[in-house]
């Protein structure tokens, strides 16, 4: 697991030895070390991908890494919208990754036969219309 | 019943913590909140070396700042977010996520952000503002990814790409992003030329030798020099610097798979043809710095717009009050500078906040050393972000004299 890290350093020196810390990270089991925040402690492991985005489902990552970004919005045990990058892990802590939402605005539906009122919304919504795969 | 503070100061940088010291020395009740897990804000990624070849390490900076904070007993409070301040007669109220908090004086030291350079497909995982990987790697000690290209090129970028040359990541070059409409002069070779330009005194290194003869040549020179930058780049600790070279597109289906790059004119127009793809698993984009100010804005405090300051900036004077009696700002909020300029405007911010509480006016005489300070820090220092700092800083003062004549009448 330490293959992504930096051990050694010309100029900051060896990482010293700290504490391991084990959590989850949609119900997978990964260590990281005492002081890694959830962003750094799953790019250790190579993970980038920390949520999709809500409409498109497209996979996205860090940006700034600071907090100024919001980009890597994750669930930490019960709390929704939480930056990994601000966020140190503690042990046996329950991260999921942040998920997409169903859309109504299904791309795969013509233009001309998007619903125009939510009570068309639910009719097709009945029909299997739409993209209700959260 | 909430307990009343004689200050709270938001950022824990070198700005936040050099006031807690001042403010704690005069025996203040201080309390430093920031939401970063860890004290120091943006000075802990921080490892250049300085022309005399010493190297600023800003985790040890950091320590010893924090030894003088400990030393005198400041409360600091990690994890802990700002997002929104009021003031209600004399009292400010400060909003976090961990709950209100009352105090008679703050300090705003929120220090800076990064400015976006959006390139397509710059929302794949991979992709990465140039401070995040440092953060990454002098912070957690994690590697960015295998080989990367960084997108920007300016004083910022040229630290960090460097900074992950010492770390043992492949950097492939650095080149300018793709000129729409938000890139602006980061994507212009001639912009970009005069800012190397004067950054040439810095760090040693063979680029910012290239970099340093056209120092103090004419505009005619330099743009002569955009025109014949030679088409490998020029090698900076042997990696290619392009300032005639764009990203035009990010490619992945998952994650970061590739980039597009294609020769630019002197203008920044991208050179039909010329387009090649470069095989990269992590990109940096390096937009710039500007002041995060959010807070100061909600509380009213006029702005003025100051390009050397790099934006936006709240109007104070040099004593770091700004119009809101009790409201000091310091650090990278009031212009982009280097850490050393944050730490000593805090220190000027921390007495003169003081010299309020206690309304002890002998501490006038630290204020005017702490000023002068300032200016020696500015004056001696190895990292510039703008030019004309020194005229930056006079307009924001005469815009706080023309406020306070208008308030008067
Ligand atoms: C990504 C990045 C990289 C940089 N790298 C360099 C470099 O290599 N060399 C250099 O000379 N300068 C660098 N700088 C410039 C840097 O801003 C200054 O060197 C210096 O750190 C500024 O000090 P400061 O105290 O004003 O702010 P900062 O050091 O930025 O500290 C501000 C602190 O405030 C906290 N904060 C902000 N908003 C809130 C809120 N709402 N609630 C709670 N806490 C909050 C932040 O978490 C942060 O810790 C960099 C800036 C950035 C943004
Ligand atoms: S990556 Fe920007 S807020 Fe976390």
């Amino acid at each position: 697991m330490t293959n992504n890290r930096i051990v050694d350093h010309p100029v900051l020196g060896r990482l010293a030895d700290r504490k391991e810390i084990t959590f989850t990270f949609d119900g997978t089991e990964y260590t990281g070390y005492e002081g890694d925040t959830v962003a750094s402690a799953l790019l250790a492991h190579g993970i980038r991908t920390l949520r999709v985005h809500e409409e498109s489902k497209r996979p996205r990552s860090i940006y700034c890494n600071i907090g100024h970004c919001y980009e890597c919005r994750v669930m930490v045990d019960d709390a929704r919208g939480v930056r990994a990058c601000l966020t140190p892990i503690k042990e046996g802590m329950v991260v999921s990754s942040g998920k997409g939402l169903p859309n109504p605005l299904d791309a795969s539906i013509p233009p001309e036969e998007l619903p125009r009122t939510y009570q068309e919304y639910e009719e097709q919504s009945k029909e299997g219309k739409g993209d209700t795969d959260a | 019943m909430i307990l009343m503070h004689d200050v709270v100061i938001i950022g824990s940088g070198p700005a936040g913590l050099s006031a807690a010291i001042a403010c704690r020395e005069n025996d203040l009740d201080v309390v430093v909140l920031d939401e970063f897990p860890k004290a120091g804000g943006r000075l802990l990624g921080q490892l250049h070396q300085e022309p005399t070849g010493e190297w600023w390490n800003g985790v040890k900076e950091t320590e010893k700042l924090l030894e003088r904070a400990n030393m005198l007993d400041t409360d600091i409070r990690l994890e802990v977010s700002v997002y929104h301040v009021e003031k209600v007669d004399d009292t400010f109220n400060i909003f976090t996520n961990k709950g209100t908090l009352e105090a008679k004086n703050i300090l705003i030291a929120t220090g800076a952000a990064e400015s976006a350079a959006p390139i397509p497909g710059w929302t794949l995982p991979g992709v990465m503002s140039i401070g995040a990987a440092q953060v990454m790697t002098n912070v957690h000690r994690v590697k960015v990814g295998e080989k990367g290209i960084v997108v920007g090129v300016n004083v910022l970028s040229a630290a960090i790409a460097r900074e992950m040359q010492l770390a043992g990541i492949d950097l492939h070059s650095m080149a300018l992003p793709a000129a729409n409409v938000i890139t602006g002069d980061g994507s212009n070779p001639i912009k970009v030329m005069d800012g190397l330009a004067r950054i040439a005194h810095l760090a040693p290194s063979k680029f910012i030798q290239f970099g340093s003869r056209f120092a103090r040549a004419s505009a005619f020179v330099r743009n002569t020099a955009v025109k014949f930058f030679p088409p490998g780049g020029v090698k900076m600790w042997g990696m290619p610097v392009h300032i005639r070279k764009a990203v035009t597109a990010i490619h992945g289906e998952e994650k970061v798979e590739s980039v597009t790059i294609c020769k630019v004119t002197t203008d920044g127009d991208p050179i039909p043809g010329t387009e090649e793809e470069v095989e990269v698993d992590f990109v940096c984009i390096a937009g710039g710095l500007y002041p995060l100010a959010e807070l100061a804005a909600v509380m009213g405090v006029p702005f003025k717009y100051i390009e050397e300051l790099g934006g936006h900036v709240p109007v104070h004077n040099e004593q770091m009050e700004t119009d809101v009696e009790g409201l000091y700002v310091a650090g990278n909020i009031t212009g982009i500078e280097s850490a050393k300029v944050a730490g000593a405007q805090g220190t000027v911010a921390g007495y003169s906040i003081a010299k309020h509480a206690l309304q002890d006016h002998s501490l006038e005489e630290n204020i005017t050393n702490a000023m002068e300070q300032v200016k020696t820090v500015r004056a001696n220092a190895s990292i510039q972000f703008h030019p004309k700092i020194d005229q930056g800083r006079a307009r924001v003062a005469q815009a706080f004299e023309v406020n306070a004549i208008n308030s008067d009448k």
